[in-house]
């Protein structure tokens, strides 16, 4: 299969826009789990307004949030797959610039020392792209994530040492969950990375706070932290928006990566209850859009 | 808990009746505000146009679509998706815009701190805390941008908004001291120690 890149252009353009605007089902169900057992009256009735937002922003092909956030495109290829590897980069920034200016929507991105606003969702090394390979045959698949900011200020890492213990990176994350309160719009996803270097421990906390609820951990010890931290932040009572409540986290989700035999990283990354995501499978017989 | 609807511009009387659990519907102005605005205002030294004094404001930077003026666009335009952000960032920015602009109410998510709480026992404020994430039904509370300062600063520019049944919002923080975080706040903290346990990750 050769990519075709004023397709790919026109994918990346659309997955940005339906990111904003449809949640993925498994963050649908989540709520619905959520307000069957939430027992607090403010906690109730920050849902329902949640649920209700859902309904409206469908209702009025609207966005979802305000917060169109950091553009990333997590490209996945597979086997038997010809293509311009520079020009896909380009045409995904394209497709990105283009829902930008022809939606519009608000670009959230500037320079990090000038603040300049290009006003395009783009600027150095942005849009995020993550380029990575399966063996699937003839698939490219394309995943789109609006990183919004109140959530992607709840970003922590600590380098913890071997003699800190596992026992030290759990309270890691329930310290980090309750510093970070309502700013990052619970009920959340908390994402958590363990292992790997420094730069490798955050992107785990990013792919685990963007997985699908439901998912689990492929590693069984990072399966067993999900359940144990998942149970835990939900009894701290931080409830949905900060506000108090039962509602803390849709989950807690780990991913982990051989480390160090002198190091212990253990990073958090937070995703809003906005958890929007939007995926283009391509293969030769044309282009499914999902989550 | 009591709901209040109240027309603003307001005055001291009526923000210092609100206590913390009650809910509030805004009518007719709104101004949105972020934290370019700010730090064009309180660091930079940039004077605005539009008068705050007994305003309500709101922590947002929207989307909106730039459209040819006209009666239901008087500068230029339209609202697409109005939302809110984290107040917290901008803490440090309440005392001032209480002191220097006679703003009555601030509007956010996820709460102001102890600073804020003061400012807002002293001058007479308080905050009211919206659904984050909500935006595509806030926006429906919204019905035209009515005004826009420090436009180079798009979207953080200061935007004045006429609203129709903005809400309802709960009082999260009142003019008395009161704040629902600081109480949620102690609560999660006699939590810990309990989770920390069932972690078998005790101090």
């Amino acid at each position: 299969m050769q990519l075709d890149l004023t397709e790919i252009e026109e994918i990346a353009k659309l997955l940005y826009i339906r990111a904003l605007k449809l949640l993925p089902d498994d963050i649908k169900d989540g709520f619905v789990r959520l307000q069957r057992s939430e027992t607090d009256p403010t906690g109730r009735s920050v849902l329902a307004t949640m649920v209700e937002n859902i309904a409206v922003a469908e209702r009025e092909d609207n966005l979802l949030c305000q917060d169109t956030g950091i553009p990333i495109y997590n490209i996945t290829i597979g086997r038997d797959v010809t293509f311009d590897g520079a020009g896909l980069k380009a045409a995904i920034r394209r497709g990105c610039e283009r829902a930008t200016r022809e939606h519009p929507l608000r670009s959230s991105v500037v320079h990090p020392v000038t603040r300049k606003n290009e006003h395009t969702s783009c600027g150095i090394r942005v849009p995020v792209l993550h380029i990575d390979f399966d063996d699937r045959p003839e698939t490219v698949e394309i995943e789109m994530i609006p990183k919004g900011s109140g959530s992607e200020n709840g970003s922590f890492l600590k380098m913890l040492v071997p003699a800190d213990g596992i026992a030290a990176v759990k309270r890691f994350v329930v310290d980090r969950v309750i510093e970070a309160g309502g700013k990052v719009c619970p009920p959340t996803i908390v994402g958590v990375g363990i292992g790997g270097t420094s730069d490798l421990c955050m992107h785990l906390a990013k792919i685990a706070a963007t997985r699908a609820l439901g998912s689990v951990c492929a590693d069984p010890e990072g399966a067993k932290l999900e359940k144990e931290l998942s149970e835990a932040v939900n009894m701290l009572g931080i409830g949905p928006q900060g506000l108090g409540g039962d509602a803390t986290a849709f989950a807690v989700h780990v991913e982990t990566a051989a480390t160090h035999i002198t190091m212990n990283p253990v990073a958090v990354n937070i995703q809003c209850h906005s958890a929007r995501r939007a995926r283009a499978t391509i293969t030769p017989g044309g282009v499914e859009f999902g989550f | 808990m009591t709901h209040h609807l109240v027309h603003m511009p307001c005055d001291e009387a009526t923000v210092r009746a609100l206590r913390v659990g009650d809910t509030v519907t805004l009518e007719d102005w709104l101004f949105g505000i972020r934290d370019a605005t700010q730090i064009a205002m309180f660091d930079q030294g940039r004077n605005v146009r539009l008068d705050l004094r007994g305003h309500a404001v709101v922590h947002t930077a929207p989307n909106v679509k730039r459209v040819p003026p006209s009666p239901a666009a008087p500068v230029g335009y339209a609202p697409l998706c109005i939302g809110t952000t984290t107040s917290m960032r901008m803490e440090r920015f309440t005392e001032p815009l209480l002191r220097d602009h006679g703003v009555r109410l601030i509007i956010g998510k996820g709460g102001l701190g102890p600073a804020s709480a003061a400012a807002f026992k002293r001058y007479g404020c308080a905050y009211l805390a919206v659904v984050g994430g909500a935006a595509a039904l806030e926006t429906t509370w919204i019905t035209e941008i009515t005004d826009v300062d420090l436009d180079d600063l798009n979207p953080e520019s200061l935007w004045k908004f006429r609203v129709k049944g903005f809400g309802p919002l709960l009082v999260a923080m009142d003019s008395h001291g009161g704040s629902l975080y600081a109480s949620v706040g102690e609560r999660v903290a006699d939590r810990r120690a309990a989770a920390l346990a069932a972690l078998g990750a005790s101090e």
